[in-house]
């Protein structure tokens, strides 16, 4: 099986990760700007991070054979420091264009305040100049009421359902993204988010059309093998393939490649020109080798540093 | 025929190959953008070329590649890719006077993404008032993005038109650090100096020293300014090298101007009569050895 980790934030993570993940199976990766743990006091910061997201992170990941996007946004957090959010709005359409940025995100409510709700339709009203998807935050805290919200103000901003993903749903929020025609994503994530055997029964009961997971890894605890460990639990707990490969590749591919920054020929077959200049894998099919999960590694490799 | 200048054979050469849409959008933002007051839509339009235009190959004919010469010396545009192109094409039109070209291509630079990166690096040797633009070529030698490197180091006259000894001397050694090839770099031949042997023949120590292989390539520095201790080490290569670095040591050696040079080189008779006649160059090694990049 190949996976799509629709949202992680490799920023924050290792080359054993980007390793473990190409084994596991991991093709291509969405990157969402968001923010860093530490606040930033300067758009000059931003600027170096969303750089990083098209620059470096790119490559870096190119270099694992992974295909790495991102979506750049000002998040909800950092909109609250309404001098840097007016400075980050004004480099923002400098990144949206650039290559692989998938859509503009992630962006909507962390406490629900004038000024987040004040930037995020801004850069609704941004995503609808540029034509672009717009991928969705929704709050941990009064998490029901603001995934609401943030659905009403996209409609109310005339953007299409199906070009909206919103991320970080459960089992209480569900049903209404569903309903509404969204794209429905589910963050595997200990502790705070969705545990993946509730995502099991979250697919038993809805199916999977509209749904996918990601893994939402980044420098908390957490896990960047999240999608192929829950497609694994899935297949031991009888759900069928057809569904586990609607939530772990094909329902992400659906939703981005609408954006015109994603295909599957990008992993597939890249074009000669693209190898040369940035991508070091080739084709996801290479070897025929069966991905792994458990980053087995001989006794010796584990020891050795060459 | 008027003046040929890059901008108007990369136009001309998007023309030909380009859909009549996208070339008109192109042409199109050329017009408009020339006197546009704002940074915004020039920003934008860079950025959009990817997807207007694509990233096919840049196919080019003979003829072409003898017109960029002519048009500027050691302007090699084979290999380019159209959003490349374009991008240039699109900065030469709309870049404005020397100094206000050079502040938006600074800005560009510091928000680019990879492709934009490799483009503008690409399109250096086409730039107004070329001095202004050697600390970021210096910067483009630093990353350790290798696309991006090549950008600067290879088929581009700007490094050995403007790079100081320093300058030049860390690029090569940074191009076999990092895995590239020597080959590419233009005007390589003309900047070989005493430091650079020196440099290179530390680092083939040290690759030595850790069991690690040392590209061929290297040897083709050491030859021009050996001293005693180089020439040891190319009498190293050819007596105990594999055939490629064997040959390459005997070419190292040929250009050696050292009498300890030449005596090496004759300990092997039959490597010394082939550089001799010519059966072993290296645009030949490289053609066999090097995969393009």
């Amino acid at each position: 099986m190949t996976y799509i980790d629709p949202h992680i934030h490799m920023l924050a993570r290792t080359t054993a990760d980007y390793e473990a993940m190409a084994a596991a199976g991991i093709v291509a990766i969405v990157e969402p700007a968001f923010w860093i743990g530490q606040p930033r006091t300067a758009v000059g910061a931003y600027i170096d991070y969303l750089s990083t997201l098209v620059g470096w992170e790119r490559f870096r990941a190119a270099q694992f054979g992974i295909r790495h996007y991102c979506s750049i946004g000002l998040n909800s957090k950092e909109a609250n420091n309404e001098r840097l959010a007016e400075e980050v709005m004004e480099i923002l359409p400098r990144f949206l264009l650039k290559e692989g940025v998938v859509a503009v995100g992630e962006i909507g409510y962390d406490e629900q305040t004038p000024a987040e709700d004040k930037y995020f339709r801004a850069q609704l009203e941004l995503a609808k100049e540029l034509d672009m998807l717009v991928q969705i935050h929704t709050p941990h805290r009064d998490k029901k009421r603001g995934t609401l919200r943030s659905m009403e103000v996209c409609l109310e901003h005339k953007l299409p359902p199906d070009r909206v993903i919103v991320d970080h749903n459960n089992e209480e929020t569900v049903e209404d993204v569903l309903s509404r025609g969204f794209w429905t994503a589910f963050t595997i994530y200990p502790r705070t988010k969705m545990g993946n055997e509730r995502m099991v029964e979250i697919v038993r009961q809805y199916g999977s059309d509209q749904i996918f997971i990601n893994s939402s890894a980044d420098w908390g605890v957490s896990d960047p093998l999240a999608v192929p460990k829950t497609a694994q639990l899935m297949r031991e707990r009888g759900i069928a393939d057809g569904h586990i490969k609607n939530v772990t590749y094909d329902n992400a591919l659906k939703a981005f490649a609408a954006g015109g920054q994603m295909k599957e020929s990008d992993w597939l077959s890249p074009p000669a020109i693209d190898q040369r200049t940035l991508f070091e894998g080739n084709s996801v099919l290479r070897g025929g080798q069966e991905p792994r999960i458990d980053g087995k590694r001989s006794a010796k490799e584990k020891m050795l540093i060459e | 025929m008027t003046t040929t200048t890059p901008a108007t054979l990369l136009q001309a050469w998007l023309r030909r190959q380009l859909p009549g849409e996208a070339a008109d959008w192109l042409e199109g933002q050329a017009a408009t953008l020339t006197d546009a007051q704002t940074d915004r839509g020039f920003f934008l339009a860079i950025s959009l070329v990817h997807r207007r235009i694509g990233k096919a190959d840049l196919n080019l004919l003979a003829a072409d590649i003898g017109a960029a010469e002519a048009a500027r010396a050691g302007w090699r545009p084979a290999g380019w890719s159209l959003d490349q192109a374009a991008r240039i094409f699109l900065l030469l039109v709309v870049g404005g006077t020397p100094a206000r070209f050079a502040e938006r291509l600074e800005q560009l630079f510091v928000t680019a993404d990879v492709g934009e990166l490799i483009a503008f690096y690409r399109g250096l040797p086409l730039y107004p008032e070329q001095p202004r633009y050697i600390e970021r070529a210096a910067e483009g030698v630093r990353t350790n993005m290798k696309a991006v490197f090549e950008a600067v180091a290879h088929n581009n006259p700007y490094p050995v038109e403007q790079f100081s000894e320093h300058r030049w001397n860390q690029m090569l050694v940074k191009a076999l650090f990092i895995g590239s090839t020597l080959h590419p770099i233009e005007g390589i031949e003309r900047r070989w100096n005493p430091d650079l042997t020196r440099m290179l023949c530390d680092y083939a120590h040290e690759r030595w020293a850790a069991g690690r292989p040392v590209s061929y390539e290297l040897w083709r520095g050491v030859g021009p300014y050996a001293d005693s201790a180089a020439v040891a080490d190319l009498t190293r290569v050819l007596d105990i090298g594999g055939p490629v670095e064997r040959q390459a040591a005997a070419l190292a050696l040929a250009s050696s101007s050292n009498a300890e040079a030449a005596a090496a080189l004759n300990r092997d008779p039959a490597l010394a009569a082939a550089v001799r006649a010519g059966d072993i160059s290296w645009d030949a090694l490289a053609a066999k050895h090097l995969s393009p990049s």
